[in-house]
């Protein structure tokens, strides 16, 4: 196995445990944590694809990741501000009770 | 190739704790280890600036704002009932079955096998601030905008509404004063004494 494959096998894990993190638990922040847990493994394999691409003096991959790891903390920083904001309309973080736009 | 085992260990531990511990400050600790590993990681692949720039936003900022979160929400309290919701299994299978796909697409591609080993790019700050300034400058000016847009925005929804919190007050002091017996109507309006009480 290249180097290059050991990389993406790492970021397809953390990619998978942030995919069960987000679709399995019930509070809404650890939700979130689990979304950033994807948003950094697809910066992992941004970085090993730049580092071991054809032409890795483009600087293409890591100028990406610069701009991914800004629109992360944006998302981040709206995401808990609406959790907060939901627990004080309804007192719960609990994704199965927030359910009041269900038809 | 022994430290990327270590890193990797280390990251992919991390994440799996982040997401099974029952208490919310352990998943916010274990989810810091997790971006710890991932900045060592970007340092075996020769991203310095990344790697500290990960440092810097997830372990400074980021973390420290999910545990404010769950400080906020009382979160710090362990959970009495399961901590997994109600269609866990559905969600659990999607994911094994993304990694599975994944995995497979990776094992098999060639771009993988033949691809690797070119020499290491020596990519320092300058170069990097460079492209941020000529190539990229419009992404980057974007990137401003979307953060400032982004901070106002979170101030705002989690700021606590000061009219509906005002009336709030006022609808409790009437409720109790009727409980008491006091006539509603004797409780002074709203604006005035609030704004001559202050000075």
């Amino acid at each position: 196995m290249t180097p290059l494959g050991a990389y993406l096998l790492i970021s397809t894990l953390l990619f998978a445990v942030g995919l069960a993190g987000a679709l399995t638990r019930r509070n809404a922040i650890i939700v979130l944590i689990g979304i950033e847990l994807m948003l950094n493994a697809a910066n992992l394999n941004f970085i090993a694809f730049w580092r071991y691409g054809p032409n890795p003096h483009a600087l293409t991959g890591i100028i990406f990741v610069i701009f991914s790891i800004g629109v992360a903390a944006a998302e981040a920083a709206v995401g808990l501000a609406l959790v907060i904001s939901i627990y004080r309309q309804q007192k719960t973080t609990n994704v199965d009770q927030i359910d009041s736009m269900r038809g | 190739m022994i430290i990327f085992a270590i890193l990797s260990l280390l990251t992919v531990a991390g994440a799996v704790m982040a997401m099974s511990l029952r208490n919310l400050v352990h998943c916010a600790l274990a989810l810091t280890v997790a971006f710890a590993g991932l900045a060592g990681l970007y340092l075996q692949l020769d991203a310095e600036f990344v790697g500290f720039a990960q440092v810097l936003v997830y372990i400074g900022a980021v973390a420290i704002l999910i545990v404010f979160a769950i400080l906020l929400t009382r979160g710090g309290e362990p959970a009495a009932q399961s901590i997994f919701s109600s269609s866990w299994v559905l969600g659990a299978a999607v994911a094994v079955s993304v990694f599975g796909v994944l995995g497979s697409m990776i094992w098999s591609s060639p771009a993988v096998q033949h691809w690797g080993l070119t020499s290491s790019p020596a990519v320092n700050v300058l170069q990097i601030g460079e492209q941020l300034m000529t190539r990229f400058i419009l992404p980057l000016e974007v990137l401003g905008l979307l953060l400032t847009a982004a901070l106002i925005g979170a101030v705002l929804i989690a700021m606590r509404d000061a009219v509906t919190a005002t009336e709030g007050n006022r609808e409790t002091t009437a409720r109790r004063n009727v409980a008491k017996g006091v006539d509603e109507l004797a409780v002074p309006t709203l604006r005035g004494p609030i704004q001559g009480g202050k000075k």
